[in-house]
């Protein structure tokens, strides 16, 4: 499943995506994001994955500066934390 | 037996119950202040007109904005998932979800099993969800329930450039001030609404089949402004908006099975 | 040789007349129906305190999201520019300005000249504009003025998490009644608190760096400017009349350049 975390509104789009068919649930992510975006759990068909928690995806573009100002800044992103290529940033 | 579902959505609350895969009986009502009681309003009201009490009913799943609050739910599920369960069991052919609830709006591609597969979900802005259209009314001083007829008889569209319900309402009053038609205003918002949830499928897969559910495909003007848009002729179900519930009922179901199937025979 | 510059927003317009580099006029007027009208009702208004007429004039531009529509300016300019040159010559140590205007706000970042390095705005949803705040001030019963003082006085913010002005006038509307109902002075505290949480959002992607000023209508409100410093951890300055600094760039501008396109 691609899950898309996020939203779009008149400034731009704004979503963390997930592609929990790459997932292993490893919670790799959960560690390497600087504002704790990320948490695991297991989704409707009861395979653990990572996800983007609920209170964060309503302004997911508030917490999360975006992929190219937070890999400026960080040494371990989400996306090179996870093995399985699996997070993706639309911004 | 039987099975239930809850969707405690922003606005309503809906309440599904199947038996030998057929509903059974539906409910639509309005969500209150307190989600608990709302959940067992919608219960009661089922289970008074099946004529039965909460033992008949095999197993019970909660869904939507307000589902960690049925206490007499077993389990719950979340409305996307839900979602693609209760469109797929009334079209199995369906690929393709726009749900417009009260408060979000959601683009999903389900499979042939009626599992999710790719989804995308606004719920942070008003623009392009049912609270816009009710704003929107209420300004023109319209039914909820005309507005999308009433849109239908527009002879220009008013384009609007904006999505955010605070700036296209105060846009609309001065459009109402200068003397511009309700119908080509509401058929310009709609216009907008319908950009915007082409915008949030575009994010997902367009296929063939394509439905719209919740409330929002009562609305006749919306409905043919999608399928404009989209070029597709949507699949319509003739409750769109109990979707989520049956979608939880069903999961009821398949939980419930499974876990005899895992019970070890005695 | 006096110049002028036109700021004419989506509520306000704004107008500052420069002669020989000194302010000697300006005027905030509510904007027209007809952006043209409006701006000829301020400019004349601030003409009237300069002592001068239309003819005297030398150069006018215009900026601000009605800018096209005033014929009678020689020239329109973003507000980008404008705000940044005017910052320059109040504050010119301010790297970084967050503009919050009725309908838009902005962060630009600065860098000694005036010039522009860097910019984010955001005018196309009201969460973090003037026109959230207005909403919820209809909602709170309160003028809008009023706001500011009010939620000094707030012992913690209440809790505003909704992004969008009509999800959020929900959640106010659920804490007046709430038994017992949350301080009047908290709610108004959690409402700047959410839209100064969008803003510094803003800000962060492109980078904060000190000095820090507040301009436009939203600077007026002084609870709003202590929640912003307090999200930004960082002191942040509000000029006399944070709402003329664009029109004043502007008239910097008419100045430095003349009508020559």
């Amino acid at each position: 499943m691609e899950a898309n975390y996020g939203y779009s509104d008149g400034s731009g789009d704004y979503f963390i995506i997930v592609d929990t068919d790459k997932c292993n649930g490893c919670g790799d992510c959960v560690t390497a994001c600087p504002e704790r975006v990320f948490e695991v759990a297991p989704d409707d068909y009861g395979k653990k994955v990572a996800l983007v928690k609920e209170s964060v995806a309503s302004k997911v573009s508030y917490v999360c500066p975006g992929y190219k100002p937070c890999s400026a800044n960080v040494e371990t992103t989400c996306h090179t934390a996870c093995k399985m290529g699996a997070i993706s940033h639309t911004w | 037996m039987l099975f239930m579902g809850i969707d405690i959505g922003s606005r309503g609350a809906k309440g599904v119950v199947i038996e030998d895969n057929q509903i059974a009986t539906a409910f639509i009502g309005d969500t209150g202040p307190e989600s608990v009681k709302t959940s067992e309003m919608v219960r009661d009201n089922m289970l008074a007109k099946l004529g039965m009490d909460m033992s008949k009913i095999t197993y019970t799943m909660a869904t939507g904005y307000g589902r960690v609050l049925v206490p007499f739910a077993a389990e719950n599920v979340s409305e996307i998932s839900a979602h693609a369960k209760g469109a797929h069991w009334y079209f199995p052919s369906v690929r393709t979800i726009l749900d417009m609830g009260g408060q979000d709006c959601k683009a999903i591609n389900v499979n042939d099993k009626g599992q999710v597969t790719k989804f995308i979900m606004n719920d942070k802005c008003a623009g392009g969800t049912g609270r816009f259209l009710e704003l929107i009314a209420s300004v023109l001083g319209l039914r909820l329930e005309d507005i999308g007829q009433t849109s239908l008889e527009s002879k220009k569209n008013f384009p609007f450039n904006t999505v955010c319900a605070v700036f296209a309402k105060s846009e609309a009053i001065s459009l109402m001030k200068k003397g511009t038609p309700k119908s080509d205003i509401l058929a310009g918002l709609h216009d907008a609404i319908a950009v915007r949830c082409y915008n949030l499928l575009k994010r997902v897969n367009i296929e063939k089949d394509f439905t719209i559910t919740g409330g929002i495909a009562k609305n006749q003007g919306m409905v043919a402004k999608i399928k404009e848009k989209l070029g597709m002729e949507p699949v319509l179900a003739p409750d769109p908006q109990i979707m989520g519930a049956l979608g939880a009922s069903l999961f009821a179901r398949e939980r419930y099975m499974a876990k005899q199937n895992a019970a070890p025979a005695s | 040789m006096p110049v002028a510059g036109i700021d004419v927003g989506s509520q306000t317009t704004k107008v500052v007349i420069l002669n020989d580099g000194q302010v000697v006029g300006q005027s905030v007027m509510v904007s027209a129906e007809e952006a043209e009208t409006g701006a000829r009702k301020a400019l004349d208004e601030a003409l009237q305190q300069a002592g001068l007429a239309l003819s005297d004039l030398t150069t006018i531009v215009a900026t601000g999201a009605g800018r096209k529509d005033v014929s009678f300016a020689q020239k329109q300019k973003t507000s980008l520019s404008c705000l940044a040159k005017g910052i320059n010559r109040l504050l010119p140590a301010v790297r970084t300005l967050i503009d919050v205007g009725a309908e838009s706000s902005t962060v630009i970042r600065i860098n000694e000249k005036g010039g522009v390095d860097d910019s984010i705005g955001h005018d196309r949803c009201a969460s973090g504009t003037g026109a959230f705040l207005e909403s919820m001030a209809k909602l709170m019963q309160m003028p809008l003025p009023e706001m500011g003082q009010e939620s000094l006085k707030a012992q913690r913010r209440a809790e505003v998490s909704s992004m969008c002005a009509i999800f959020a006038e929900q959640e106010v509307i659920s804490h007046v009644h709430r038994v017992p109902p949350t301080p009047k002075a908290d709610i108004i505290a959690g409402i700047h608190g959410s839209m100064a949480v969008r803003i510094v959002g803003l800000a962060k992607r492109i980078g904060v760096k000190p000095e820090i000023a507040l301009t436009g209508g939203v600077a007026r409100n002084v609870g709003f400017a202590r929640v912003i410093e307090e999200e930004l951890k960082q002191k942040v300055v509000v000029p006399d009349n944070p709402q003329i600094v664009a029109a004043l760039g502007a008239a910097r501008i008419a100045q430095e350049e003349g009508g020559k396109q």
